[in-house]
This record gives structure tokens, C-alpha cells and sequence, in this order.
């Protein structure tokens, strides 16, 4: 037994006779606990691991807890029908709101929470059905065939048996197809679909599962204290989830629980201890919390969680390192059928690119055929990049066409292009730095695959997962990092790093590899071994296009080469005959070195 | 709706739209300096109304307090800092700028609350007296973290509301007030619609302020430190315009910006300790509708705001927060929508 699982043991079993030790007092305030961690673990997920934050989550809560409230109450409906129809509610909301919400970038996202959590909230406080400032009462206990949970002991086992499902459903998720593309989210948009999955589809499902998780502790909550009001569920409240999942840890799943047992318990003493203090104790607890709230975000923004992982690291890294051998007997994933030898791949024609009154591609037309390595090189400003972000669907195009495997991919979103084969590399590279080698790699194989959230969750997905890692693993070994695949990603040298993004890029199993830059920044052995690797791929029938500087490392590379200038086609053809093109030649060195050249030869 | 409701109600609008108005140029102004969304600027409004009823009705304003705790804490950290530093030398200095210049409105509002002093100078020593406010909360709690994302300065600015309503309710109690009315009289306009002194006031006051705030910017070299600093914060240091320095005078300018506010409003609504809150908000939308940069487009903003919430308090009172702050999600979308962003600087809360 590892040291983890020990712990956990001695913490279910702490959990379970918990209620016979405690008194009345301490069992409510776990349940607080319990339900406090169901939110915050939420929002560890769509705050510290999507990057998406939200100052609204309280109010979640609320719709699902006025939603079985009024369903129990007004329509005296049995509360598990209200469990359904809060968690319905509930993910509806989420839905429409994230629709709406969730293409917003940079802050505007975070302060559109603030809008939406506002005026929630203040829905609550004015509907006349939900009472107004006064809330619902009376609102019945839970029953499990014939036995209430009126009784708060009751009541604990179920909140935390839900607590702890949830938070295996999680754990899992994070190990898994879609919990991999929930955490390439803070890679940015285009790291996605260049995997071959939707962003905005991703921040949506998560933002949704965050709202469940809240919606769930929301009718847990009214079904427990057996009244609503909007207090609860105000902006207010979503700060004081945020502050808990901050000090816990954004980090760490377990940050949800231990932050809410942080704020919690820390709220219950200041109760205690404040109104000792001065008469106006209460109106202080506010004050203590925000002051610790800001001390935290100076001090130590990973949270208490964060503190013990490092720490744990360092204690056991000996052990996390010498990863149990794998023997994989998984399928292999069915491959692409990857077309014959000569015939064309990729076919640009009469590609435009303007950016206002600036032409930074104008009508350039080039192909590239199967099992060929094609370098499309050109001075500074020549519209390489440009055109590289034309082909994989980064950007628009002005006017022109391109199709792929004769199919036209004119307009296409990146991530259906990435879907059809074409995988690609970042010029400035784009891995997750705290995620390992084999769950960066394993990202590339989303569009191969297909487990979905639910799925992912309740571990209906290992045949699968098996498949990806094995393919993941296989693609390690071929770059020369097997035996390393839990090392994090970040702590790889850049030489190493681009490398692993090629890893990433064939792990989709790609007819045509597209490489933006490949060998900046690396050093001499590096570039060799690049250049090896590319041309073993190449002898196995992958096809390359290349957008480089260095000339040295091309011209021995290539097999052909389109050369820009300003946005235009110079010339294409054999590196040999490009070297000696008096055009090329007067692109980059100027054209009275050329003609000189030209006259004394 | 008849057109006297509807003439009624713009004029309402009028007024609103002229206290977000001055409360949307200070968010922008804090904002673009500093990329704080300065949340709690609402709850300096409400210091300033309040100090200025203390006044009124004979009191000790509590703000007296709360300038003085601020000012010993920014005191302690600025010290602490430059021991750590090894600056000792500016340790005098850091005295007299954060621990006795504050407690100069202090000693003002001291020396004439119970008096009998006149109008004029009760409402310039009520907004003296909240004008430390901003720059003191910001030396203690953000300037520490100047450097973190938007993200985080977004939160903790949040939580730096909450702390100060939280020593609002402490200082000032939950009791509400109303100070006397700064202008008699109304103006009968063509109809006969009364258009009262103290509407005419706030909309003056807002153009005023507006033009002079255009004058700072474009003719004044500190004005042109704090768009400098705006527009690229790297490119302003290397010119030798310190970022620390321009946001004390950006914080500055919006607590003075505050205290007017307070001042103004204090006739036309009850304040209570949290009541800044929304009014903070809702310039938060007009400063939105700018995109956080515009001042001209935030001033647009600002009068939609105000004739929103006004036309909407016509048809539901209860409901007009719930209308004005939902605007804000189309905003955010057109905004978004017209803003390129960068993908590659991701917020990371926790690195």
C-alpha cells in the first residue's frame, strides 16, 4: 500500500465514525463543510484548471435550491423529483449562460460572471413565487424509502457519500480524453484545435459540470436547513466559494475540501471568538475574511494544497519517478490510410491574405506531394508565418483556395482541418508545462478517439484510455523520451520541448505534418537529431511541410523548396537550383551582391 | 407612457447618467493606470455622503477612523518595505506622505464637526476627508501585487470591497441618511416641467468636471504620465514616468472624483454604508460600454445606463438593477466581439 492510499483510508474511516463522536454542532458544520467543498470543487475545476473564473457560482446554488424549494413546496413534488428538476434547471442556466458568455476573452469573462451572479441573485429577492426577500420555508426533509434524513447525522452520510462520488467522477475525468482537453484549455484556443477539439466546447461542457456540481450542493443545501432565502446565494457567497478554493489550492481536487474546511471552521471561530472582541463582532467576520482573502492572493495564491504537493514531491519524488514498467496488450488505434507516393497532399492556389490595406500573401499557389518534405522559406516579413496560418486554418483567407487529400478545406474551422489529418507544431511552443510527457503526447490523439465527460467520469472509458496511452507512449519512444513519461512537460529544455510537440502532432496519426520554425532556438546536436527524425518520418510515408529561417539545416533537409518574398511567390524547385537562383539570391542578400555575383561568374 | 412620464423620466436619467458619469471616469481612469477594476470606488461615494450627514447633524464623522487606521497600516507596510529594502532614509518621507498628509482632513473634520461652520466648507472637508481613502487601500492591499493578472487584481479588489463595506457597517453603523439639499429651487421649463437646482447641479457638475478632466489629460505633463502609462506601462518606465508614482496620482484623482460623487447624491437618496455599491456597479457597466479605456465612450455609456434604469424603474421598480445589470452581458459581448485578444497570456490565478 502507498503512503496516498493509506491516507485516504484513515481519512474515509475518520469520515465514517465522525458522526458518532461528534456532537450536534460539529456534524452540521461538515455537512456546511461537505456542501461547501461539492461548489468549490467545481470551481477548483473551471477556475484552476479550465482558467475560467467565476464570481457567480453562488448562484447556481441557488437556482437548483429554489428550484427543488418551490418544486417541494408550492407544488409539493417529492424532493428527488426536485433533485432532477434543480440539476435540470440548473445545467439549462449554465447552458444559456455559457452560450452567451463563454467566447468573452481575457477579463471580460470574469466580469460578465459579475453581471450574471448580480442579477440572479436579485431575481431571488423579487419574484413573488419564490418569496420574495423572506425565501421558502418549509420545505420537507429527504426520505429514502421509508426513512428520513431529517436528522442533520442522516443527512452527513448522504452529503458526503455524494462529495466523495463527486470527487472520484473528477479525479477520473482529469485522467482521461476529455480531461486532458479541460486541461489544455489555458493553452489557448488554438493549442486545442490543433488537437482537433473545439475550445468553446470544452469551457462549455466544464462550465456546465462546474454549475451541476454547485446545483448539486444547492439542493442538498435547501433540502438540509429546509428554508431558502437570496442571501445565500449572492455575489457575496461566490467570493466566499472563490476564497475557498483559492486557499485550499486551484491546483489540487482535494484544495475544494480542504479550503472549505479551512473557511469554514475559520468562520465558525471568528463567530466565536469576534463578539468576545467587540460588540459588533459579527459585522467584523466580513472584514477578517476579505483581509485574509487579500493577504492570500499576495502571499500564496497556490493555497494550502499547493504548499503540501510541493512538499510531498520533494518527500516522495524518489518514488513517483521509478513508474511501474508498462506492458500494454491494448489494440492499437486503426490507423489513417495514407495516400500513395507522389500523389498531391496539400494544394494552395492563388492564396490572398490582406490585413487592411497591407498584403501579407498575394496569390501564392504551391503543392505538396505525399512522402515529400517541402520547406517553404523566405526573408523577414516574406508572409511564411501567414501563409502557414492559412493553411492550417489559423486565419481566414482573403481570396483563394486550398484543399487537402482533395478535399477543400477553403474556410474550414482549425480544428475539422486537424480532424482530416493535417497536425501542426507552434512556432512558440504551446505545451502544458505542469502536465507529464505522456499526457501532453496523449492530447494529440483527441480526434482519434471519442470518450465523452460522462463516460470519462465513470471510468466507462479505460479500453479506450489504454488505446491513447499506447499510442502516446509508442510516439515518446519514437522521438527518444521513453522512460520519461511522467516528467512534466515544463521542465523539458526548448530543444527537447519542440520535439515533444512533434511527439504530440503525430500522435493524431497525421498525413501531412505541418512545423512552423522547428529549429529555432536549438543547438547544433539538436538540429541533427530534428532533422533524423523528420526524415525517418518521411521514409515511413509522413509528409512534411516545413516554415524555417535556417538555411543550413533545410537545404540538407528538403526535398523541395517554396521560396516568398513580400508575400509572393519567388521561385519553388530543388534546394540546389533555389541556392543558385539569382532571384533568391537578390531576396536575401540584395540585389547588387546578385548581379555582382552574377557578373563575375 | 405619455410623453410628460417619458420627459420625467429622461430628465431622472439625466441626472443618474451624470453621477455614473463622473464614477465611470474614475473606474476607466483607475483602471487604464493600473488595470485594477476598482470594485470598491462605490463604497468611498458612500463614505463621503455619510461623513458629509455627520456633519450636518452635529456628529464626528466615523471616517475620522477609518482614514486613521488605513493611514497606520499603509504607515507600517511603506516601512516595513523600506527596511527590507534598506532604504532607510525615505523613511521620513514615507512618514510625512502616508501617515500625516492623510491625517491632515483628519484633523479639519476634527476641528470643525459640532461646529456651526458653513455649508461650503463642510462639503470641501467631507470630500478632503475621503480622499485618502483610495490611495491608502490601494498602497496596503494592491500595490503589493502590482504585478499579478488582471484576474487576480480583479479578485482581490472584490474582496477589497467587501473589506470596506465590512468597516463601513463597523465605522458608520447600519443607520441610513439624507443630507440638506445643495441647491434651492427649480427651473420651470417650457410645459411647465420643474427641472430642479440640484438635477441642474449634477449635470453640471459631471460637464464640468468632464472638460477639466479632458484638460488634465491633454495640456498637463502629469496627465500625460497617466496616459503614457496607460497605453504601455513598460514603454512609461523607460521614459523615466514611475508606474507606483502615477497610480497614487490615478487613485488620488479618483477619490476626489468619489468624494464629489458622495457629495452630490447625498441630497437626492438615503445612503447607507453599502448603498456606493451600486451605484459602483453601474458606472462599472457605463465604464464597460468603454471598454475600460474610453472616456468618451464611457460617458455614452453612462447616460444609457442612467435612461435605462430609469425608464426600467417606470415599468418595474423592483426589477431595474436585475435589467441594468443584464445589459452588461451584450455589452461584454460587443466589446469582446470587437476587441482582438491575445490567446498566448492565458490568466493563471495560481503561478
Amino acid at each position: 500500500m502507498s503512503p496516498r492510499q493509506l491516507w485516504l483510508g484513515a481519512l474515509v474511516l475518520a469520515l465514517a465514525i465522525a458522526p458518532q463522536l461528534l456532537g450536534n454542532f460539529a456534524v452540521s458544520l461538515l455537512n456546511d463543510v461537505g456542501i461547501g467543498a461539492l461548489v468549490a470543487l467545481g470551481l477548483v475545476l473551471l477556475t484552476g484548471v479550465g482558467g475560467a473564473t467565476s464570481f457567480g457560482q453562488a448562484a447556481f446554488v441557488g437556482i437548483s435550491a429554489y428550484g427543488t424549494a418551490w418544486l417541494t413546496t408550492a407544488q409539493g413534488a417529492s424532493p428527488w423529483l426536485g433533485l432532477l428538476f434543480g440539476l435540470g434547471l440548473t445545467a439549462l442556466a449554465a447552458l444559456a449562460i455559457g452560450m452567451l458568455t463563454l467566447r468573452l476573452g481575457g477579463h471580460f469573462l470574469p466580469l460578465s460572471t459579475i453581471a450574471w451572479g448580480l442579477s440572479i441573485a436579485l431575481l431571488f429577492g423579487n419574484m413573488d413565487s419564490l418569496g420574495r426577500h423572506t425565501g421558502l420555508s418549509n420545505i420537507p426533509p429527504l426520505k429514502l424509502g421509508g426513512w428520513s434524513l431529517a436528522d442533520p447525522r442522516s443527512m452527513y452520510y448522504l452529503i458526503w457519500l455524494l462529495l466523495g462520488l463527486a470527487f472520484l467522477f473528477c479525479r477520473n475525468l482529469m485522467a482521461s480524453r476529455p480531461g486532458r482537453a479541460i486541461r489544455g484549455l489555458r493553452g489557448g484556443s488554438t493549442l486545442l484545435a490543433s488537437v482537433g477539439a473545439d475550445a468553446f466546447r470544452v469551457r462549455l461542457t466544464l462550465f456546465v459540470l462546474a454549475a451541476l456540481l454547485a446545483g448539486l450542493a444547492g439542493w442538498l443545501y435547501a433540502h438540509m436547513n429546509r428554508f431558502v432565502s437570496p442571501s445565500p446565494f449572492d455575489v457575496r457567497a461566490s467570493i466566499e466559494y472563490l476564497l475557498m478554493a483559492v486557499a485550499g489550492g486551484l491546483g489540487q481536487l482535494t484544495g475544494a475540501l480542504v479550503g472549505s474546511a479551512l473557511v469554514l471552521i475559520l468562520k465558525n471561530g471568528l463567530q466565536d471568538v469576534l463578539p468576545l472582541l467587540t460588540q459588533r463582532g459579527g459585522q467584523l467576520e466580513g472584514v477578517v475574511f476579505a483581509i485574509l482573502f487579500i493577504v492570500l492572493l499576495q502571499r500564496a495564491r497556490s493555497g494550502l494544497m499547493g504548499y503540501a504537493t510541493r512538499w510531498w514531491r520533494r518527500r516522495f519524488a524518489a518514488e513517483a519517478a521509478q513508474a511501474v514498467p508498462v506492458t500494454s496488450t491494448a489494440q492499437p488505434l486503426p490507423r489513417r490510410a495514407l495516400p500513395a507516393r507522389g500523389e498531391a497532399v496539400l494544394s494552395v492556389q492563388g492564396a490572398v491574405k490582406r490585413f487592411g490595406g497591407l498584403v501579407a500573401v498575394n496569390d501564392v499557389s504551391f503543392d505538396v506531394r505525399a512522402g515529400e518534405i517541402v520547406g517553404l522559406i523566405g526573408p523577414n516579413g516574406a508572409g511564411k508565418s501567414t501563409m502557414f496560418n492559412l493553411v492550417t486554418g489559423t486565419l481566414p483567407m482573403t481570396a483563394g483556395r486550398v484543399s487537402f487529400l482533395g478535399q477543400d478545406i477553403t474556410g474550414l474551422p482549425q480544428q475539422r482541418i486537424a480532424r482530416l489529418g493535417l497536425a501542426r507544431t507552434f512556432q512558440h511552443v504551446k505545451l502544458r508545462p505542469h502536465m507529464s510527457l505522456l499526457d501532453n503526447v496523449a492530447m494529440g490523439a483527441h480526434a482519434r478517439t471519442g470518450a465523452g465527460l460522462l463516460a470519462a467520469g465513470l471510468r466507462l472509458d479505460r479500453r479506450e484510455e489504454a488505446q491513447i496511452m499506447a499510442v502516446a507512449r509508442q510516439q515518446l519512444e519514437r522521438i527518444g523520451l521513453a522512460g520519461r513519461e511522467h516528467e512534466l512537460a515544463g521542465s523539458l529544455p526548448l530543444g527537447t520541448q519542440r520535439i515533444l510537440e512533434i511527439a504530440r502532432a503525430l500522435a493524431a496519426d497525421p498525413v501531412l505534418l505541418v512545423l512552423d520554425e522547428p529549429a529555432a532556438g536549438l543547438r547544433r546536436k539538436e538540429k541533427q537529431a530534428l532533422a533524423d527524425l523528420l526524415r525517418r518520418l518521411r521514409d515511413e510515408g509522413v509528409t512534411i511541410l516545413i516554415v524555417e529561417h535556417d538555411m543550413d539545416f533545410v537545404m540538407k533537409l528538403v526535398d523541395r523548396l517554396v521560396v516568398m518574398t513580400f508575400g509572393s511567390k519567388l521561385v519553388e524547385g530543388v534546394p540546389a537550383a533555389v541556392r543558385a537562383d539569382p532571384q533568391v539570391q537578390a531576396a536575401y542578400l540584395g540585389s547588387s551582391v546578385a548581379v555582382q555575383a552574377g557578373g563575375s561568374s | 407612457m405619455t410623453w410628460d412620464v417619458a420627459l420625467i423620466l429622461a430628465i431622472d436619467g439625466l441626472a443618474n447618467g451624470a453621477v455614473y458619469l463622473l464614477a465611470g471616469l474614475g473606474l476607466v481612469l483607475i483602471f487604464s493606470v493600473t488595470r485594477v477594476v476598482f470594485v470598491p470606488f462605490g463604497d468611498v461615494v458612500a463614505f463621503a455622503a455619510l461623513s458629509l450627514a455627520a456633519f450636518e447633524t452635529g456628529r464626528t464623522p466615523a471616517t475620522i477612523g477609518l482614514v486613521a487606521t488605513l493611514a497606520s497600516l499603509a504607515v507600517v507596510v511603506e516601512v516595513v518595505s523600506l527596511v527590507r529594502a534598506g532604504e532607510l532614509a525615505r523613511i521620513p518621507r514615507a512618514l510625512v506622505g502616508w501617515g500625516l498628509l492623510p491625517a491632515l482632513p483628519c484633523l479639519a473634520a476634527w476641528a470643525i464637526s459640532g461646529t456651526a461652520a458653513p455649508a461650503v466648507v463642510r462639503i470641501v472637508v467631507a470630500i478632503a476627508l475621503v480622499v485618502p481613502i483610495t490611495p491608502l487601500v490601494a498602497r496596503v492591499a494592491l500595490q503589493p501585487m502590482a504585478d499579478a493578472s488582471v484576474l487576480v487584481l480583479l479578485i482581490a479588489s472584490l474582496a477589497l470591497h467587501f473589506l470596506l463595506s465590512g468597516l463601513g457597517l463597523l465605522f458608520f453603523g447600519p443607520e441610513g441618511s439624507r443630507t440638506g439639499p445643495l441647491a434651492e429651487g427649480a427651473l420651470t421649463l417650457p410645459g411647465g416641467f420643474p427641472l430642479s437646482a440640484q438635477v441642474m447641479l449634477m449635470i453640471a457638475a459631471a460637464l464640468v468636471l468632464s472638460a477639466m478632466f479632458y484638460l488634465l489629460f491633454e495640456r498637463t505633463v502629469a496627465g500625460k504620465a497617466l496616459r503614457a502609462t496607460a497605453v504601455n506601462r513598460v514603454g512609461a518606465r523607460l521614459v523615466g514616468i514611475r508606474p507606483a508614482r502615477t497610480a497614487l496620482l490615478a487613485y488620488t484623482l479618483a477619490g476626489l472624483l468619489a468624494g464629489l460623487i458622495g457629495v452630490l447624491v447625498a441630497p437626492v437618496t438615503t445612503m447607507y454604508y453599502d448603498s456606493g455599491f451600486l451605484i459602483g456597479l453601474k458606472a462599472f457597466v457605463a465604464a464597460i460600454i468603454g471598454g475600460l479605456v474610453s472616456y468618451p465612450l464611457t460617458a455614452v455609456g453612462a447616460l444609457a445606463v442612467g435612461a435605462v434604469e430609469s425608464f426600467a424603474s417606470f415599468w418595474s421598480g423592483a426589477f431595474k438593477d436585475v435589467i441594468v445589470f443584464s445589459l452588461l452581458i451584450p455589452v461584454l459581448m460587443l466589446r469582446s466581439f470587437m476587441a482582438r485578444h491575445d490567446e498566448e497570456d492565458a490568466e493563471e490565478i495560481d503561478q
